[in-house]
């Protein structure tokens, strides 16, 4: 192939492009500008979503009415204890169950010409899939409201303080928020939604029914026992209830903050890999 | 001294399947290159490769001077993407969807919505840009589609089939707008179809490809004369007079005429439109009258026939059921 008698065609000589090229790939400010627009646009679409407001809203409701009324007097002998216990435990159990919204969300997001349209343009790759799970994880808030406003109509109290409920939607929010990059994983590797949907529900019920969130760790079997004490949803729980109706707290926080950063190190560098493979 | 768009022995394989088999291709600043060829022919993955979407597996590809691999940052820059399927978010209005590409292109909030406005109006959206994309026509997607492409003023614009399964009409607002922007804003466009009449009106070169490969470029009459100019189709009333009809043609062509029985229809190419009268002359004089008698540009399939001597469909039964993109046309 010659290109000795070559026409020229001066790129420079193109209007240049409105944008200035001030947004480097690698530059951390635009990656957290671009991942902030990229929530707006999960949090716009929230409003047309009425479905999954209504699953948000309804879902830890029907949960803390089960488990409350149905097993509570089994379990503590009395649902109003059993409220107690277990309505901080609802709080953990429902966002780790929205997350899998997280991934079926980006399964069907990837397989359309929007992500497409994405990737032509010059933002981070990471930018994307961080604004879906930090819109999502924001979503979590209207489910965290559902159970914090109908656990107190039916007798739920808080025995500590405002700042100390906030500290626990914070810690549970961020652990989310690192939860959801492993479903994010699945998210971006499979090729249906409904495998997506089907592999993080089997993994939910080890997290959360395997867990302290339903029934004390101590009424368990030992081999039980050994995996509820190193489920990070038993942290996240631990941490909640103190933070909630009193009790210990830093040391759970720390251990729920920790698993936080782990999964966020390992599955965010995962996540972004298989993105861009998968074009 | 650059081409605007260049590739060079462009490959690109999945699994066993060859979606791009060397491909060659340059086109100049300012111009619009026409990348023809049936479904599986590689057109897409070919847009995939310049938009930065996919790596190639060998050769080069450059946009702008740029290597679309080692310089993918600087190429996307550049470029505007619209493609094969309406690229909007459903859920979201037209304007917002316009408004969130302003912001991730880093324009300040406020110009992002007066461009996204701008826009809107410029492609006869105004109305309908606070409406949700799934309530708009498919001409209306298409067209905000566009736009969507063009926020960030791009150099290039990649436009994937960009009026297949529109209805005639909204192809013609189509082809008008993108004849517009080349006019008005001197983009180089990358235009791929399966409509030989679409590069014919849009682009000024056109490249047929065919399993990956070139098969054939040149200006649209250049291509036009390597196939033998327009094709004549006849249809007599009377369907019994077909073979009358058969033999002019050949005699007046000088070519044999494709012969659809069921259609009761006579094909033959013509290199020559003088040759028109002279038809019309002699149906008439042998007493043959006709429901259909028309002039039109070869067929996608008739341009493989002569280019390749087999029908584009038939190439894509005999030598492989193995990609998986391929769909019947």
């Amino acid at each position: 192939m010659t290109t000795t008698t070559v026409r020229p065609a001066d790129p420079s000589a193109t209007p240049p492009p409105a944008h200035k090229p001030a947004a480097h790939r690698n530059d951390p400010s635009a990656v957290v500008r671009h991942t902030l627009t990229l929530t707006w646009r999960s949090l716009v679409k929230l409003k047309k979503q009425s479905e999954q407001l209504i699953d948000l809203t309804l879902q830890p409701i029907l949960f803390i009415v089960m488990f409350v009324y149905l097993f509570g007097g089994a379990i503590e002998g009395s649902t109003h204890d059993y409220l107690q216990f277990v309505l901080p435990g609802i709080m953990v159990q429902t966002v780790v169950f929205a997350s899998v919204g997280t991934g079926v969300g980006l399964c069907t997001d990837m397989s359309t010409g929007v992500f497409d349209r994405f990737r032509s343009l010059p933002i981070s790759r990471l930018a994307p899939l961080a604004g879906t799970v930090l819109g999502d994880v924001l979503r979590f808030l209207v489910a965290i409201t559902s159970v914090f406003v109908f656990g107190t109509i039916i007798g739920f109290r808080f025995h500590t303080n405002v700042l100390a409920v906030a500290a626990a939607v914070g810690l549970v929010l961020i652990f989310a928020f690192a939860f959801c990059w492993v479903v994010a994983l699945l998210g971006v590797s499979m090729k249906q939604p409904r495998t997506v949907q089907g592999v993080s529900f089997l993994m939910m019920f080890p997290l959360t029914f395997g867990s302290n969130l339903f029934a004390k760790t101590s009424t368990m079997p030992g081999w039980l026992q050994a995996w509820v004490k190193v489920n990070p949803v038993t942290a996240v729980t631990n941490a909640s209830r103190g933070l909630l109706t009193g009790g210990p707290v830093a040391h759970h926080a720390m251990v729920a903050l920790l698993w936080a950063l782990g999964l966020m190190l390992v599955f965010i560098p995962l996540t972004v890999r298989q993105y861009n493979r998968r074009a | 001294m650059t081409y605007a768009i260049e590739t060079e022995g462009l490959v690109k394989r999945y699994g066993d399947t060859t979606a791009l088999a060397g491909i060659d291709l340059r086109s100049e600043a300012g111009t619009v290159l026409g990348l023809l060829g049936p479904n599986g022919a590689g057109k897409t993955t070919m847009v995939r490769a310049l938009a930065t979407l996919i790596k190639p597996d060998a050769g080069i590809a450059r946009v702008g001077g740029f290597d679309t691999v080692r310089q993918a940052q600087d190429v996307r820059r550049l470029i505007g993407l619209t493609g094969q399927y309406a690229s909007v978010d459903e859920e979201m209005t037209g304007f917002e969807n316009l408004l969130l590409l302003g912001r991730l292109l880093d324009l300040p909030r406020a110009e992002a919505k007066a461009r996204a406005r701008e826009l809107l109006a410029r492609f006869d959206l105004t109305e309908a840009g606070g409406r949700s994309p799934d309530t708009y026509s498919g001409g209306m997607r298409r067209r905000l589609d566009l736009a969507a492409s063009l926020v960030g003023r791009p150099s290039f614009l990649y436009l994937d089939e960009p009026t297949t399964g529109l209805d005639p009409r909204s192809r013609g607002d189509v082809w008008q707008m993108i004849r517009d922007l080349v006019r008005d804003e001197g983009v180089t466009v990358l235009l791929t179809t399966q409509y030989l009449d679409e590069a014919d009106h849009l682009a000024n070169d056109i490249v047929v490809i065919d399993h990956g490969r070139v098969i054939a470029n040149g200006t649209s009459d250049e291509l036009k004369a390597q196939i033998g100019g327009r094709s004549l189709e006849v249809r007599p009333v009377d369907p019994t007079r077909l073979p009358d009809v058969v033999e002019l043609l050949r005699e007046i062509a000088g070519r044999e005429p494709f012969v659809e029985d069921e259609r009761g229809q006579a094909t033959v190419a013509v290199s020559d439109e003088d040759v028109l009268p002279v038809v019309v002359r002699r149906l008439d004089e042998a007493g043959i009258r006709v429901n259909e008698f028309t002039l039109q540009l070869p067929s996608l399939d008739e341009v493989f026939l002569t280019i390749t001597g087999h029908r584009s469909q038939e190439s894509a039964e005999r030598d492989d059921g193995a990609d998986p993109k391929r769909k019947a046309a």
